[in-house]
């Protein structure tokens, strides 16, 4: 199957270790900066409550979530512990000519 | 092989419950809850769960629990703790024996004086079938009296007018929310719900609240009434100590544990909504807290005690509220503040934060639509926890980031 990559927005608008939500065709995906400038991408809503997860904070490698501060590891998307036991699913991301694209299957 | 036993099914027992085997316990657990649900989440009750959930938002699938060999035993009330015999005995004549026992078991609702528990028309929530029973009597037209304008009386109002009820709060003293919240944020809170239609009384003095077969009464000192379909009395919670008092443990305020949550026998540990415990935040003073996320965090606490470990409450106080679009978050305790800084935020959003006499962060108390406020309160969460004394002028500045002051 091939990748249906979707611009996000330059690279730079996202600031390091920190992220921002994106809205495309009815969904709404949350994508990061790493503390090591690495661009991750993931689904925008927390697995507990609908939240979006792009008004929580970005620690490390760990997205928590505004409403009850649920964990997640934005890089695998792994829940990381109470409330949230299901994990989020993540998208594959490429900076091109400045550009940040996410797959969106 | 060890056994734990865990005494009230509630989201500290379950948290603990499965901490434990998240740590590679691999003794018995047992989880004793006298409601008939396996454990849910209490905050959604008088919120949009109260619009008919069924079954409850639960804190894990119940299947959860056999996957991982937690014995969960439902509908059994834990009525004495022979200590000396290390053995719990159940309602219905069974008795469990254990190793070490953690006591979760909550707190229930404050009653007003004179309400006889039978009356239908005069209700309070906590339970999951306490939100069942106030759902079936809201509809739209009907007459909502809240007793007690705190939080869970607050957010009822909130979701009974969104489900097209009629409300009025009624509140002792001169203002809502007064004790847990600065005034400026209660105001808002208060102009939220006029604009919303709900009346909300204040300073008024309650002689009494009756059923009366076709409509409740709230019956004032000063001779005035106010009839309605239904009240729900909000007015605090009291800890679940009796099964402990009983067995001859310390009470203050609720089982007082120390820092490691063990109680005075070093066998039985509590946690949650029914433990006072000394906050090191707050120069160890004893406090006892009714917060979701504490109940969370003390369960895992106390299952890495339970296991024979000696860690200590770290955790800052953390708290929410959601009425209508706006959300309310707090973190630390804001008694002793002797300065308040104010961060406003887009859209009306705005924090304040509190410091004591050292210039020491201990409390930051925000409100906005959504999450507006979410991120700067956990950040202001951990500088409390850091014991940093953040530059009043960076905290009232929107344009500095919090993250940099926890960095710096
Ligand atoms: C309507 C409502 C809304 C709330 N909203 C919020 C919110 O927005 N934010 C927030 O931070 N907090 C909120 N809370 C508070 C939060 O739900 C509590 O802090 C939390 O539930 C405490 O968990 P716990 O396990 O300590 O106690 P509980 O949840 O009370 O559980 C204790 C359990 O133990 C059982 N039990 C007691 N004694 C025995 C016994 N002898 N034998 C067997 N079982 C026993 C009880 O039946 C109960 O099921 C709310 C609470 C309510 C009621
Ligand atoms: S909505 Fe994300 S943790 Fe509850």
């Amino acid at each position: 199957m091939s990748a249906n990559w979707v611009e996000v927005c330059a690279a730079d608008e996202i600031d390091e270790e920190d992220v921002i939500r994106f809205d495309h065709e009815g969904r709404t995906f949350a994508v990061y900066r790493s503390p090591e400038d690495e661009y991750f991408a993931t689904d925008g809503l927390c697995t507990h409550e609908q939240i979006h997860l792009a008004d929580g904070l970005v620690m490390d490698d760990i997205i928590e979530c505004p409403k009850h501060n649920g964990r997640f590891n934005y890089k695998t998307g792994q829940a990381k512990g109470a409330p949230v036991c299901v994990n989020l699913k993540t998208y594959p991301v490429k900076v091109e000519a400045g550009s940040v694209f996410i797959a969106i299957s | 092989m060890t056994h734990i036993v865990i005494v009230g099914a509630g989201e500290c027992g379950a948290r603990a419950a499965f901490a434990l085997r998240e740590k590679g316990f691999d003794g018995d657990v047992t989880l004793i809850g006298a409601e008939p649900h396996h454990p849910y989440e209490r905050p959604p009750l008088s919120k949009d769960g109260l619009a008919g959930a069924e079954p409850p938002k639960y804190v894990a699938a119940p299947e959860r629990y056999e996957e991982v060999g937690i014995t969960v035993l439902t509908g059994a009330m834990a009525e004495a703790i022979d200590r000396g015999r290390k053995t719990v005995h159940l309602s219905g004549g069974r008795s469990i024996g254990y190793d070490r026992l953690l006591l979760a078991t909550g707190a229930r609702p404050r009653t007003f004086p004179g309400v006889s528990e039978g009356a239908a028309r005069i209700r309070m929530l906590r339970t999951h079938a306490d939100a069942l029973a106030i759902r079936a009597a809201l509809a739209p037209g009907r007459r909502l009296a809240v007793v007690g304008g705190g939080f869970i009386g607050l957010e009822l109002a909130a979701t009974a007018r969104k489900l097209g009820a009629e409300v009025v709060v009624v509140e002792g003293l001169p203002r809502v929310l007064s004790r847990a919240v600065p005034e400026e944020i209660a105001a808002i809170v208060a102009e939220r719900h006029r604009a919303a239609g709900v009346e909300i009384v204040c300073g008024a003095r309650i002689a009494a609240i009756e059923d009366g077969g076709d409509a409740a009464r709230v019956l004032f000192a000063d001779g005035g009434s106010l009839a309605a379909d239904l009240v729900v009395v909000g007015i605090g919670a009291v800890p679940n100590t009796d099964l402990a008092e009983a067995a001859g443990l310390t009470i203050d305020n609720g089982i007082a544990v120390d820092e490691t949550l063990r109680t005075s026998d070093p066998d039985i540990l509590a946690a949650g909504d029914c433990c006072s415990f000394p906050l090191s935040h707050c120069g160890g003073r004893r406090v006892r807290l009714e917060a979701w996320r504490n109940a969370q965090d003390q369960g895992t606490l106390a299952a890495a005690n339970l296991m024979g470990g000696a860690e200590r409450i770290a955790s800052v106080p953390w708290f929410w509220s959601d009425q209508y679009e706006l959300t309310l978050q707090i973190a630390g305790l804001a008694d002793g503040a002797a300065a308040t800084v104010r961060r406003a935020m887009d859209d009306g959003a705005f924090i304040l934060f509190h410091l004591d006499g050292d210039g020491r962060l201990i409390a930051a108390s925000g409100i906005g639509p959504g999450n507006a406020v979410a991120r700067d309160i956990r950040l202001a969460e951990m500088l409390i926890a850091a014991g940093s004394r953040p530059d009043p002028a960076a905290l009232a500045s929107p344009e500095t980031k919090l993250k940099k002051l926890l960095a710096a």
